[in-house]
């Protein structure tokens, strides 16, 4: 059997990826034409390449259907309750840094700390009749952090792009969304929290838990890991 | 393993003795309007109930509790005053603890009851402890009205007491707001700044969303005007910490909060209705010397109480949940009642975790 390593199919990631791996002598490459998710590994006997959606790589080694994949801190702690017992990372791959921020609008002068936000959105809620609503796709890890933090009346609504413009277009009052450099959310008239950061995400490489390793896989991981080790 | 026929079993049982104690058996649907529980408890609710939803009725939980429903149900058609007992599963969404079950049964007894506050607290309270009567358990109380009255009478602002009083269930959140309001956290950079400065609205940043710049202006102003109110008083805030400190046993936690009463003398309503409510349990054989009385007590994980809580826990199993729990909700009957309103208390029993007991007693 293969050890199977999961990486996302599409754009700067994989390339990214493919890089990161060929400094440590593991080269990847996509097989076949453009449009085919099939890719070869060469550097390690064993094991295999499996292309996936970056969102789909947390549960497939949740399930165990990948012994090894590559994708954000973010979508693995969204994704996986209690994740460490379902995966173990393994390196953190220096590229892919997005912090999960909550954002809201440069003009909102009185709000700048949990602490406002939360006396903002029992205001609004006062005013409005219904609970300030936050955009965006990260709605286990953004409700915990609230939680945790102690702010009410507030409620999610799901966004999954195009997140930044849902404040101007009146469908939420705010947003929590991923940003690198916060350009986009500036664009969009929008600041950051002084105490919002919900998560820091890089591109990680795991391994599942879950996954069964035979010999052949065990081998194959040994291999591997010897190898990053060595290149570190 | 406890058998389920045995736990329904147990749940029968425990609901004809609820009825020979007066109650009507209501039903409640397993399928409850999510729009209901998400404005009482918020989002938070989304983490431990189960959602669905269809294109007609939008979203929908299985229900997560009866207190809910049979509320809902008392103030649509109830007769005055009024007992139920109901059981039946609730469902609860387990994200961190495997071990859980995230389906159980529930037997309750609740009492809608204008008249003898007092008595109907005593009265549900021996009802619960004659049912777990023999079970190696704790029997902790309190009082979440004690704080809700010290809070109230505080020499501050309505404003910083509303504050104050939205979080009572929050005590994080609660003890960030009181350190504030009494001067104890230093302001923060962008507060202070925001004080300083003419900080009004210029116009630079462009106005978006459905919160509008007037609201944004009136916050800066509340803001202000709150800048100028002196904290709150350093004895007003002693005694405060005290009573939410206090953890007795019933006679002297009383004692205790008489005391913390000379300089919170709001407290004082509310601990001649503790007196009372011991006095009617002592009336109905309680051990009132013995029992366990917290003044923080049900500010966690029991939102909608506002009077007398009180909980049973297996003493040498403290990772199990309360095996049986209740209180005191007039606001929530408030909150649901369309204007109307009735003094409420009850609680419920989790007959699965009585078996469990018994069988490790054996």
């Amino acid at each position: 059997m293969t050890l199977k390593l999961g990486v996302p199919s599409k754009g700067r990631l994989m390339e990214k990826t493919f890089d990161w791996f060929a400094k440590r002598g593991v080269t990847l490459s996509r097989t076949g034409s453009d449009r085919e998710y099939a890719g070869a590994v060469e550097g390690v006997s064993n094991m295999e390449l499996v292309l996936l959606s970056a969102g789909e790589i947390p549960r497939e080694l949740a399930a165990g259907r990948i012994h090894l994949g590559v994708t954000g801190t973010d979508l693995v702690q969204e994704k996986l309750p209690r994740f460490e017992q379902q995966v173990e990372e393994l390196a953190e791959l220096g590229f892919g840094h997005a912090d999960l921020v909550l954002a809201v609008p440069q003009f909102w002068i009185d709000v700048d700390t949990l602490d406002d936000l939360d006396a903002a959105a029992s205001a609004f809620r006062a005013a409005h009749g219904h609970r300030l609503r936050i955009a965006t796709k990260y709605h286990r890890l953004v409700r915990e952090f609230l939680t945790d933090a102690g702010v009410a009346d507030y409620q999610l609504v799901d966004s999954q792009g195009a997140t930044e413009g849902t404040v101007k277009n009146e469908t939420a009052e705010m947003v929590a969304d991923i940003t690198s450099t916060g350009e986009t959310l500036r664009a969009n008239h929008l600041k950051l929290l002084g105490d919002g950061l919900v998560l820091k995400s890089q591109a990680t490489l795991w391994r599942s838990r879950m996954a069964k390793y035979g010999t052949d896989e065990k081998a194959a991981l040994n291999t591997l890991l010897d190898l990053l080790e060595h290149r570190r | 393993m406890t058998l389920r026929s045995d736990i329904q079993a147990r749940a029968a049982q425990l609901r004809v003795r609820f009825e020979a104690a007066g109650a009507q058996v209501v039903d409640t649907p397993l399928l409850q309007r999510a729009g209901t529980l998400l404005d009482l408890y918020g989002e938070d609710i989304r983490a431990r109930a189960y959602v669905t939803t269809d294109a007609l009725r939008g979203e929908q939980m299985l229900r997560p509790d009866f207190t809910v429903p049979v509320v809902e149900a008392h103030m649509r058609h109830g007769a005055e005053p009024a007992r139920y007992t109901y059981s039946g599963e609730v469902f609860r969404r387990q994200e961190m603890d495997p071990d859980r079950p995230n389906e159980y049964l529930q037997v309750g007894y609740e009492v809608f009851e204008r008249d003898d506050a007092a008595a109907a607290d005593a009265e549900v309270f021996s009802l619960f402890a004659l049912q777990v009567r023999g079970l190696p358990l704790r029997a902790a109380t309190g009082d979440i009205g004690i704080l809700m009255a010290a809070v109230e009478g505080l020499n501050t602002t309505d404003k910083r007491k509303t504050a104050l009083m939205r979080h009572i269930w929050r005590p994080r959140r609660f003890r960030s707001l009181l350190d504030r309001f009494a001067g104890r956290s230093p302001v923060p950079e962008s507060r202070r700044k925001l004080l300083s400065t003419e900080g009004n609205l210029t116009g630079s940043a462009v106005e978006i969303g459905k919160r509008r710049a007037a609201e944004v202006q009136a916050r800066v102003d509340a803001l202000r005007e709150d800048a100028k109110e002196p904290p709150i008083a350093e004895n007003e805030l002693l005694a405060l910490e005290a009573l939410m400190a206090v953890r007795e046993t019933v006679p002297f936690a009383t004692e205790q909060m008489r005391d913390i009463a000379v300089d919170l003398p709001q407290i004082n309503p509310a601990l001649d209705r503790l007196d009372a409510r011991t006095a009617a349990m002592k009336a109905r054989g309680v051990d009132v010397e013995n029992l366990d009385f917290e003044a923080s007590y049900g500010r966690t994980s029991m939102e909608y109480y506002d009077g007398f809580v009180f909980g049973f826990y297996a003493e040498a199993r403290p990772d199990l949940p309360p095996v049986a729990s209740g209180g005191r909700y007039d606001a929530l009957t408030r909150q649901l009642g369309d204007g109307e309103e009735i003094p409420a208390v009850g609680g419920v029993l989790r007959p699965d975790l009585m078996l469990q007991l018994e069988e490790a007693r054996k």
